[in-house]
């Protein structure tokens, strides 16, 4: 193709391509780049500087070194509490969370009837707004008037023993499984839809394979179904952890972060920083920690996963 | 749960009836989820159609004796539901278009244009995606308030969360598996690389764009710590915040706080019953895309 060219033509446009896309390259890319950087990068940067200042927006910053960080290991119980919470959220939520969307897909996976109308109901409180969920929620766990109580209370009428309803969000003891309950019924949904996109790419002779040989249905889940989901299940793990960590929407409308601070999470403890105390340097101290928190968990579990992870081809995905 | 001959141990069952007797069980646990999924939206419609003397009272009615709709009535007048409505339609519709536009031009030149500092470009935009938003959520607020004056407008909402590097990732992935010859079979019919990117690459790419529209839009209609934060008025709010508000200032009136959030969710959940695979294929695609 190359001989018809002659010297004294141009080239034909396709040849020239490659000395175009220089300039073609960052035309392309220039929309995005610049909303990155303005909304992305920048802020990045400019948070860690913030996060050694003082500054309340109304009068001019004051630099103040390393003291952000040194306060809040040192001197700020809030933290430690709203550590402590975000880490007790993550333990709980992420294991229940996958547990359950494993449930879920494992018997969704089946030929058995209605299989559409499951999905759509169980997947529904996904496209749910968060905020409608929190509110309904907060009506179920109401002390005196809300559904559970009443039904505790039916108990304690029939059965005769004397039970009485948790005081879910105004005792620290319960609001924190409050929280972590709707989480389960507002997410449970997508580790089911994953998880079915996983148990799916299964190859079928794998099972029939095994069935020749005899293996019961929980050995086949044992010895084939996890091992072969598990990257989905690291996966899973490694979305829902960042998610827990990032926790605030459910605290925030739910129980303000209370009672006595029993869901004050990091997340929420940035926002108070920054828009109830107006404290935006201390504001971005905390959710960089955060972020070193997200990044040396994320680290951890990707160094583990060889342990227990399997991929099928040798390179991963 | 599926039969199968298992050696020990087994009832004189055939195959068929315990296959069948699984699929019972399978139903009866499906149906304890199925009604912890439910019973929150049912309580949230009952509460709505309530009269307050029948909101406090034990036991709890599922039924109201008397259908109040004039609680529908009441928080429309509470609240201007039609406002958040319009705001939450502009900004998610205008944040997934940029969203989508920006990632496929941009995702287009990682994957298939040569240029200088390419590849380092690409991996500063891999390196931000496990940076929360909760760090550039500070910053960005002091820009739009201070820098740019965009405080408690369409822009502030709109462009801070229109810019994400995952949306690029996700669509590079997906353009880079596409054979190269075919913009090659392009360039050589004359085709320009603009052409080649709406005429080529995006027709086949339909799937991923779908997919990444779906999970921009649901997370923009339903994002809450940005729109509160950036938003001081009832003109400005967007549904999940006018929500919020709404519960600050009626904090035991369950019937009217229980009307707005079925007002709030009844379109997206319409929307959601007609159009539910696309949905469940949209959040799996671009969640198994990422990371």
């Amino acid at each position: 193709m190359a001989s018809d060219a002659s010297p004294l033509r141009p080239p034909p446009r396709w040849r020239r391509w490659r000395a175009d896309q220089q300039s073609e390259g960052y035309l392309f890319l220039l929309p995005s780049l610049a909303g990155f950087l303005l909304f992305v990068l920048i802020p990045v940067v400019a948070a860690l500087v913030l996060s050694l200042y003082e500054w309340s927006l109304l009068s001019p910053g004051e630099y103040v070194g390393l003291t952000n960080y040194l306060n809040l290991f040192r001197r700020d119980p809030t933290f430690f509490k709203a550590l402590g919470n975000t880490l007790y959220f993550t333990v709980t939520i992420v294991p229940l969370q996958l547990a359950a969307g494993l449930a879920v897909a494992l018997a969704l996976n089946q030929a058995i009837k209605g299989l559409a109308i499951y999905r759509l109901i169980y997947f529904m409180p996904v496209v749910t707004t968060i905020v409608a969920g929190a509110l309904v929620f907060q009506w179920i766990f109401n002390k005196d008037f809300g559904i559970l109580s009443a039904v505790i209370w039916r108990i304690n009428e029939l059965t005769g023993i004397p039970v009485q309803p948790p005081d879910w969000l105004t005792d620290p003891a319960w609001a924190r499984p409050a929280v972590v309950i709707l989480t389960l019924w507002k997410n449970v949904g997508f580790t089911m839809v994953i998880y079915l996109a996983g148990l799916q790419a299964i190859p079928v002779e794998l099972y029939d394979a095994a069935e020749v040989d005899g293996a019961t249905s929980w050995r086949r889940l044992l010895y084939i179904t996890l091992p072969m989901i598990s990257p989905t299940t690291f996966f899973l793990m490694v979305i829902q952890m960042i998610g827990a960590f990032q926790l605030f929407d459910e605290a925030f409308v739910m129980t303000r972060g209370g009672p006595a601070q029993a869901t004050t999470t990091i997340v929420y403890y940035v926002y108070v920083n920054a828009f109830e105390y107006r404290r935006f340097g201390m504001a971005s101290t905390v959710a960089w920690v955060l972020f070193a928190f997200i990044f040396a968990f994320t680290f951890l579990q990707n160094r583990l996963q060889h342990r227990w992870v399997h991929y099928e081809t040798d390179d991963g995905r | 749960m599926a039969a199968e001959p298992s050696p020990a141990g087994n009832t004189g069952l055939t195959r068929q009836a315990r296959t069948r007797l699984g699929h019972t069980v399978l139903h009866a646990a499906l149906l304890v989820g199925t009604f912890f999924m439910v019973m929150p939206f049912l309580w949230m419609l009952s509460t709505s159609l309530k009269m307050p003397k029948e909101i406090f009272r034990y036991p709890p009615l599922w039924i109201p004796t008397e259908f109040a709709w004039s609680n529908y009535r009441d928080t429309l007048t509470a609240l201007p539901f039609d406002r958040f409505y319009l705001n939450s339609a502009i900004v998610s519709v205008s944040s997934t278009l940029i969203q989508v536009l920006a990632a496929a031009l941009a995702a287009f030149a990682f994957a298939r244009l040569r240029f200088k500092g390419r590849n380092p470009l690409f991996l500063l935009y891999l390196a931000t995606l496990m940076i929360p938003f909760q760090v550039t959520m500070i910053p960005n607020f002091i820009l739009i308030s201070r820098v740019l004056d965009w405080y408690n407008t369409y822009q502030a909402l709109i462009f801070p969360t229109s810019f994400s590097a995952f949306s690029v990732f996700l669509l590079r992935q997906f353009f880079a598996g596409l054979p190269m010859e075919l913009d090659e079979a392009a360039r050589m019919d004359g085709a320009s690389t603009l052409r080649i990117w709406w005429q080529v690459i995006l027709p086949l790419s339909g799937p991923a764009l779908a997919a990444l529209s779906i999970f921009s839009f649901l997370g923009s209609w339903n994002s809450f710590l940005w729109p509160l934060v950036v938003t001081a008025s009832n003109e400005m709010r967007t549904i999940p915040v006018g929500l919020s508000a709404f519960q600050g200032e009626h904090n035991t009136a369950w019937n009217l706080l229980m009307a707005g959030s079925v007002i709030a969710l009844v379109p997206v959940l319409a929307v959601y019953m007609v159009g539910q695979n696309w949905f469940q294929r949209g959040i799996t695609l671009s969640g198994m895309g990422g990371r």
